[in-house]
């Protein structure tokens, strides 16, 4: 008796653990495809080539996202390059130079901290020592903001990345008299170079839907502007704004710009994993 | 334990020491993985270390170039003069030592470049070469290698894509690139099949003319058939070194014998 009971409940078990996985990836999947669905279904309908070229207008009237669009672009934009030197430079710290050293230690905890801390805090740092002390928001405070969120992710992935490099590749460029710095810029960053890039492009799909450290940086503006030292629109901002107003154009100008966003989102997101499916083909 | 440098050893040799090995001692941290080893290398002549798994060889052939000091906590002491001058307290950069010491690893490792590339790299540390001369670097080293018939069509492709000796034989290619005085090979051939093997067997051959090599390795056919010289080592310390044909055929230390028999190891 035992032994036909126990298979047959051992199969039971099994059946209902791979039900209740399925269950679960189903449903989060069904909340994504729904998410997605109403995005596009909302979103579509108030895609026009006037998003792209008009600025956002006042209530009742006709318009686009053209100067969000703009602001978002040249946030991000700069944004990265402000980050990726710093955290390229503070990854190759920590997995080249400093990884044997407690120093390393304390700054990878730190960066943790970072790379978890609530996008409202950092927006609230910038707004002290750039807002406050200028006495006026800015396109600048705004790419600082988001400088700041892209530190942390690209550190840890240029640190992780740098980890995967072999030793014994280390090893073989000292043997023949590579100097340090040297096997670093030219063999170990050759070997990391997807896996970086791939960290850099994770950071930008995460900051261009940030809202929170704008608002308290970057602001927003109805007009066109080219001015970083000014408040300076962006999408998600605008998104914000919009989407809480009654008025019915601008709601749908906020739909179509969370659609674009989310768009963009997805084609980096798509673009990165091509790359690191490119690298482990090889 | 330790083995005296019999005056024999060294007249047989006929050619002068290009590296002495003096009371050496390694720590990894606190313990102690070489104990007063003391050895010759003779001048383009190949050495063999043997010995079983964890008995110092890798270790004493990483201290040559100086490599360990990449790793925090381990640390040499005592002598290993090279054309007389002790190179572990010498005030030349450990770069410039390893180009005149090259290594060879147990698994190839092609740098994440083209053929050309991998070779090329080398030379430029040291030399500003002007495009012809630089081909023809690449191509005499290549071809010291016995590699240039198999790339010459392919030198700008990934030396990754190379199978796995020839990979190896790109790492020797790489090594010779820089025209070291030394080279160092840690078990150059344990990742390879047969015939990549007798290839780099024959490559070490050909190579002694030029360089004076050491070589670790567990296979006691491969030590038997290419070194001159062999050192036996057990448990950090060196028990035997000798010619090789003596080492192999009548030892003067049991354990040599038991280890060369097969008996443990």
């Amino acid at each position: 008796m035992a032994t036909s009971a126990l298979p047959a409940r051992r199969r039971v078990r099994s059946k209902v653990f791979m039900g209740l996985s399925i269950g679960s990836a189903l449903l989060g999947l069904t909340m994504l495809a729904i998410i997605l669905g109403t995005l596009i279904f909302k979103g579509v309908s108030g895609l026009n080539l006037a998003v792209f070229t008009e600025m956002t207008p006042p209530p009742g009237e006709q318009g686009g996202l053209l100067n969000a669009i703009f602001g978002s672009v040249v946030m991000t934009v700069i944004a990265v390059i402000i980050g990726t030197p710093i955290s390229i430079l503070a990854g190759t710290y920590l997995a080249e130079y400093g990884r044997y050293r407690r120093l390393s230690h304390v700054v990878r905890f730190i960066n943790d901290i970072l790379l978890s801390a609530p996008s409202i805090v950092v927006g609230l740092f910038v707004y002290e020592i750039l807002v406050a002390t200028l006495g006026h928001f800015s396109g600048i405070a705004g790419a600082v903001a988001l400088a700041i969120l892209v530190i942390p992710i690209v550190v840890r992935t240029t640190e992780d990345m740098l980890r995967l490099v072999p030793d014994t590749l280390r090893e073989a460029a000292s043997s023949i008299g590579t100097p340090r710095w040297k096997m670093i810029v030219s063999i170990a960053y050759r070997a990391a170079r997807t896996g970086i890039t791939t960290g850099v492009l994770l950071s930008v799909a995460r900051i261009s839907g940030e809202t929170a450290p704008l608002l308290f940086t970057a602001l927003n503006n109805q007009f066109w502007s080219t001015n970083l030292n000014a408040p300076l629109a962006s999408l998600p901002v605008v998104i914000f704004q919009f989407a809480l107003s009654p008025y019915e154009d601008w709601q749908q100008l906020a739909w179509t710009g969370a659609l674009l966003i989310t768009l963009s989102v997805l084609t980096l997101s798509i673009f990165a994993r091509m790359l690191t499916a490119k690298k482990a083909q090889r | 334990m330790n083995a005296e440098t019999h005056p024999e050893v060294v007249r047989s040799a006929g050619t002068k020491e290009k590296i002495s090995i003096r009371n050496l001692s390694f720590y990894y941290d606190q313990s102690k993985a070489l104990k007063n080893i003391n050895l010759p290398l003779y001048d383009r002549t190949v050495t063999a270390f043997i010995g079983p798994s964890g008995c110092g060889k890798s270790t004493l052939l990483r201290i040559l170039n100086r490599i360990y000091e990449l790793y925090p906590k381990q640390r040499a002491e005592g002598e290993v003069m090279m054309d007389g001058e002790n190179i572990l307290t010498s005030k030349e950069s450990a770069d410039s030592l390893r180009s005149k010491v090259g290594m060879v690893f147990q698994k190839p490792t092609p740098f994440p470049m083209s053929i050309y590339d991998n070779i090329a790299f080398g030379i430029k540390l040291y030399e500003r070469l002007s495009k012809a001369e630089m081909d023809e670097r690449v191509e005499s080293a290549l071809r010291r290698a016995a590699l240039w018939d198999e790339v010459k069509d392919k030198l700008h492709t990934s030396g990754q894509g190379l199978s796995g000796g020839q990979q190896q034989r790109l790492c020797i290619a790489r090594t010779v690139a820089v025209r070291p005085e030394v080279i160092l090979f840690d078990e150059p051939c344990s990742a390879l099949d047969p015939i990549s093997t007798a290839k780099i067997e024959e490559l070490i051959d050909e190579l002694k003319a030029d360089y004076t090599i050491a070589i670790v390795t567990h296979n006691m056919q491969q030590a038997a058939r290419c070194t001159s010289f062999a050192a036996f080592m057990y448990l950090g310390e060196l028990i035997e070194f000798d010619t090789t044909e003596k080492l192999f055929t009548s030892p003067s230390m049991p354990k040599t014998q038991e280890y060369i028999t097969g008996r443990f190891g």
